[in-house]
């Protein structure tokens, strides 16, 4: 054996990239160097700068802002409305207008899931703006039609098609007319504009636009549903970039004997094997079952905000129940879940699901020391945020600070509700509509022990040296959270496991070495 | 080793042949032109079309001109605030992914990884967002003292609700005592980011370039670095050689860069291309305006690294040259070192790449250094001069694929069996599906960086850890291993 790996080794030279190599001298001494051409504020000036963006002075300058957005933790509606489209089989997502939101739209799902993300465009240029897209939408069901052969087109809008007013209803018919898809071939569309609320809206008018299409196919017939002796209900997870929960809600509800219909199961098509073979469309709730989802007993929704048109939808034209919940995270949370399926199925809660509360229960007490008290700032879409401020409460953490960019007007009444259910909710103070740069103000003013949220808070982690807990949507910088749960009993093992851990890891960071303890 | 022997041109064109039978007759029409089998000698009818929109429908890699624009142009400029002036989207989908890495204090005096936008609504694009515009520059100034300038990076909506945010810049930036900079760079204007690239260009022409006097007194070895992002800190390798070259850069466009170094790099006395495509406008401008002479150059990998150092070196004296042959000679022990270690393990595997304007090309000698071989490659946004360059740098046969689809990348992968894809990270994962080990070109796969000698080191090395992963070997459960029916 040799200490210096020869070529023979699997690592035969070793080598530094951009983490280590600009440590050295050459390099330090060249950005020293390049000051000069910069023209760069004083290293003092910088700094007394930097101190007063962290202070009262400048958080009060800050929240007053009444045009500037910085950092949002928003995206925009037809992002929403691809995720909705490849929730469902063999289906291709086209949004309609210019093609580079469509290179965004893949590319932020692809470093967030890492899975291909098929979706096209009609990519309309400069003429199609003066004329209309109607030809740049023919021509691209035609060739999509060749090249990907899809069971079903999802149509949604970028800002400039909605700009321009486009009528998709219209171009969709001259499409068939013009023979490039069959008369009945199922297409569905949805209007996405960008400067109407964010990326859960697009989702919830594209679900809506797939299901109302889907009821009124052929097979969207009664007589059509296989016959089982298991209830039937709809699952709505709503705008859940966690693969892991779909799969979770589905366990969970064959465990309580009913057979689970989950609408928009994109746990399939972004997360397929490696087995050396690409399949374009590698599952989703299939298309008859989307149609025959209107007899189900009933449709649990699990998202309010980012389901809120869809419910709507379902509540007018299905004639079945709608269970609306908050997202069931954590015991209660979960505890309400099972409760509700229980009751409209009519059945029980089986022996193995109450074990499996007790094993989260059982967690909680062991961990209990080291989350209580824990002052924690939570960022995200507003359904998951809520149901997050419930989860961490039931620890006896205190949530400080709540931003979501995109909450509607129904959000500080449901937050206040859970917040004032809890004795440890009363130090909250809610933040609907604001961003990041915002919650920078208030950590650094009002310092949090722990961040919850997306990497988009990693600079704030950073900087103000609080440790954050990846929750939510985009996570670019770690790999596989979203694969597992964070729904249900298990799902609320594993926030429970990463937020624990997170915080013994921080404690070991900082302890002294008579407190770097071997047993916590 | 490898295997399959590069396909002669009879071979590549019944295999683009099989690909185009599959589209509808106008598409494959279409497409013919911009896939061809490479003559190095770059005959008519093989000459690869491009910059032409692409059809709709068939999953483009392309984004648009503001991705050119505020993603490649104006966003790695570290002491401006950059305005995606629209909605949400676009800003949100372009943060920070590109990798411009920059010093700084972000949100103090670096505003590069950060999402600043006007983030429209309805009643903006009902009304108009000027008014909006004027309120977010001023909010700007207020919450970014430290902000040397600022420039408007249009989306879509703007040009089409008639705003006119070249009034509001100046007047704002008369008020403020800062420059601003609209830029129209709508993302359906052209056809690619490119013209994104180009009117970007424009606005440097128009608003920055020229406007400075120099923070330092002038030598004759002044040059500036063009056309380097900085991705990974490809940049910084680049400008180590530059200077143990002797040379002074006295600008970075724009990785890493500053608007003060924009304002003066008409002092250079040579200008220093590296992505042509994306700033060989602003070259031709300094040359009409100033006289500035300027040189294209490669720094992938030893050979090409060689001989763009000596083609440098040519324009400035006998000292220059003396110090770029001493830094080669020492360069070559490493390039040697690196070479030992990675080549054996690399040597005759097969590369495709898909990329954006200049990589396809340029990475080509890299990878030949490591004695493998580029079997088939294309442009995302390329133009004929692009091609140009291309043609003599590949062997005869050689698939060459402009603005590929999703779908002849994938079938083109099929019949070339590639050891190694080269593309963007929409394309990543398809690849790992099909088992063939990918690294992500553009923003390398968040390694680098791999310009300059210490690039390609990682580059050397990234390379065989994509192809030499056990991971591969991994994909076929036993008992699922050949015989079965699939
Ligand atoms: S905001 Fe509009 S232009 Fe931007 S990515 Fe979204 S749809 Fe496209
Ligand atoms: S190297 Fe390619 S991808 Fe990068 S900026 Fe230039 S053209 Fe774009």
């Amino acid at each position: 054996m040799t200490t210096t790996p020869e070529n023979s080794s699997e690592v035969p030279l070793r080598v530094l990239d951009h983490n280590d190599i600009f440590r050295d001298e050459v390099y330090q001494k060249q950005f020293e160097g390049k000051r000069e051409f910069e023209d760069a504020a004083p290293k003092e000036e910088v700094q007394r700068v930097l101190d007063w963006t962290r202070g009262w002075e400048y958080r009060e300058k800050n929240f007053a802002r009444e045009g500037l957005t910085v950092n949002p933790a928003k995206a925009c509606q037809p992002l929403g409305a691809v995720l909705a489209a490849l929730g469902f089989e063999g289906t291709m997502p086209l949004v309609h207008g210019s093609q580079g939101c469509v290179a965004y739209f893949r590319s932020h799902f692809a470093r967030h899931f890492k899975e291909p993300v098929p979706a096209a465009s009609t990519s309309m240029t400069e003429d199609a703006a003066v004329f209309g897209g109607i030809n740049n939408l023919v021509e691209a069901m035609e060739n999509i039609s060749a090249l990907y052969k899809p069971k079903h087109i999802a149509v949604s809008t970028t800002c400039m098609a909605e700009v321009i007013g486009e009528d998709l209803f219209a171009y969709i018919g001259a499409a068939r007319e013009q023979g490039v898809i069959a008369e009945d071939f199922p297409v569905s569309y949805a209007h996405t504009p960008s400067f109407v609320g964010s990326h859960i809206t697009g989702y919830d008018v594209m679900l809506k636009g797939i299901l109302e299409m889907l009821a009124k196919s052929p097979d969207a017939d009664a007589s059509k549903v296989t016959k089982s002796d298991r209830p039937r209900l709809n699952v709505i997870p709503g705008f859940d970039t966690y693969v892991g929960n779909h799969r979770e809600y589905r366990r969970i509800l064959e465990l309580m004997g009913v057979d689970p219909l989950i609408l928009g199961d994109h746990s399939s098509s972004l997360d397929s094997p490696a087995e050396g073979e690409y399949f374009l469309y590698p599952g989703g709730t299939p298309l008859a079952d989307g149609a025959q989802a209107k007899f189900s007993r009933a449709s649990l929704i699990l998202q309010q905000t980012s389901l809120h048109r869809t419910t709507e939808y379902i509540q007018k034209d299905w004639k079945q129940e709608t269970v609306v919940l908050e997202t069931p995270l954590g015991v209660k949370g979960t505890d309400a879940f099972l409760t509700e399926v229980a009751r409209v199925a009519e059945v029980s809660v089986p022996t193995e699901l109450t074990v499996e509360r007790g094993r989260l229960v059982d967690a909680i007490t062991d961990s209990h020391a080291y989350v209580h008290g824990k002052r924690v700032a939570i960022a995200g879409d507003p359904d998951l945020v809520i149901a997050l401020t419930r989860f961490v409460l039931e620890l006896g953490m205190i949530p400080v600070h709540i931003v979501s960019t995109n909450a509607d007007s129904t959000f500080k009444a449901r937050m206040e509700k859970v917040l004032s259910a809890s004795k440890f909710g009363s130090e909250a103070t809610v933040w609907p509509e604001k961003d990041l740069w915002h919650l920078r103000s208030l950590v650094f003013t009002e310092p949090v022990d722990l961040l919850i949220g997306s990497m988009q808070l990693k600079y704030i982690s950073r900087e103000a040296k609080v440790p954050l807990v990846r929750v939510g949507f985009p996570i670019f910088d770690r790999h596989h959270l979203h694969r597992f749960p964070i729904i249900g009993y298990a799902g609320g093992l594993h926030l429970l496991t990463q937020l624990v851990n997170t915080i013994l890891d921080e404690m070991d960071r900082e302890a002294p070495d008579h407190s770097f303890d071997a047993v916590r | 080793m490898t295997t399959t022997p590069a396909p002669e041109r009879a071979e590549t064109e019944a295999m683009i042949a099989e690909v185009l039978s599959q589209y509808p007759a106008k598409a494959a029409k279409f497409r013919a032109k911009h896939i061809k089998s490479n003559d190095p000698e770059g005959s008519k009818e093989c000459e690869v079309k491009s910059n032409i929109k692409s059809r709709p429908g068939v999953m483009t890699i392309r984004g648009c001109a503001y991705a050119g624009s505020k993603g490649v142009v104006w966003g790695p400029v570290k002491d401006m605030v950059t305005i995606s002036h629209g909605p949400v989207g676009c800003g949100q989908y372009s943060w920070a992914t590109r990798r411009n890495y920059a010093h700084g204090h972000l949100g103090v005096d670096n505003f590069t990884a950060m999402q600043i936008t006007t983030d429209f609504q309805e009643k903006d694009i009902v009304f108009g967002g000027d008014t909006k515009l004027e309120t977010v520059l001023d909010e700007i100034v207020g919450l970014f003292p430290l902000a040397k300038g600022i420039s408007i990076q249009s989306e879509c909506p703007i040009g089409l609700i008639g705003d006119d945010i070249e009034a509001v810049a100046k007047k704002s930036a008369k008020k403020n005592d800062i420059p601003i900079i609209p830029v129209r760079c709508e993302g359906f204007r052209g056809v690619s980011q490119s013209l994104g690239h180009h009117i970007a260009n424009d606005a440097v022409r128009d608003h920055v370039l020229g406007t400075g006097s120099g923070t330092f007194e002038q030598t004759d070895y002044d040059v500036a670095l063009i056309g380097d992002y900085n991705i990974g800190g490809d940049a910084w390798a680049s400008r180590r050689i530059l200077e143990e070259m002797g040379l002074r850069v006295i600008a970075q466009w724009s990785g890493d860069g500053t608007i003060n170094e924009m304002k003066s790099t008409h002092l250079s006395k040579l200008n220093l291309i590296h992505c042509y495509r994306s700033m060989n406008y602003i070259c031709t401008t300094m040359e009409e305006r100033f006289g500035t002479p300027w040189t294209e150059f490669n720094f992938f990998g030893p050979t090409k690294i060689i001989s763009s150092m000596r083609k440098i070196a040519e324009f400035f004296d006998d000292e220059i040259k003396a110090k770029t042959e001493a830094a080669i000679a020492r360069y070559q022990v490493r390039f040697d070192e690196i070479t030992k270690a990675f080549r054996p393990r690399l040597e005759g595997k097969r590369v495709m790449l898909a990329v954006g304007g200049l990589r396809p090309r340029h990475t080509i000698g890299a990878y030949e250094d490591l004695g493998m071989e580029v079997v088939g490659t294309g442009y995302e946004f390329a133009h004929k001069d692009d091609y140009t360059r291309t043609y003599a740098m590949l062997k005869e046969g050689t698939v060459l694929y402009d603005d590929p689809t999703a779908f002849e990348l994938e079938e083109f992968a099929k019949f070339l069996k590639p050891d190694l894809m080269g593309a963007g990270v929409k394309e990543k994962y398809v690849f790992h599906k099909m088992g063939i080990p990918f690294r992500q070109m553009h923003s390398w796969d968040y390694s680098g960086p791999y310009h300059g000698v210490d690039g390609f080191a990682v580059f050397a090395r990234d390379m065989d850890i994509a192809i030499n992963s056990p991971a591969w070997d991994l994909l076929e459960a036993p008992w699922s291993k050949a015989g079965e029916v699939s």
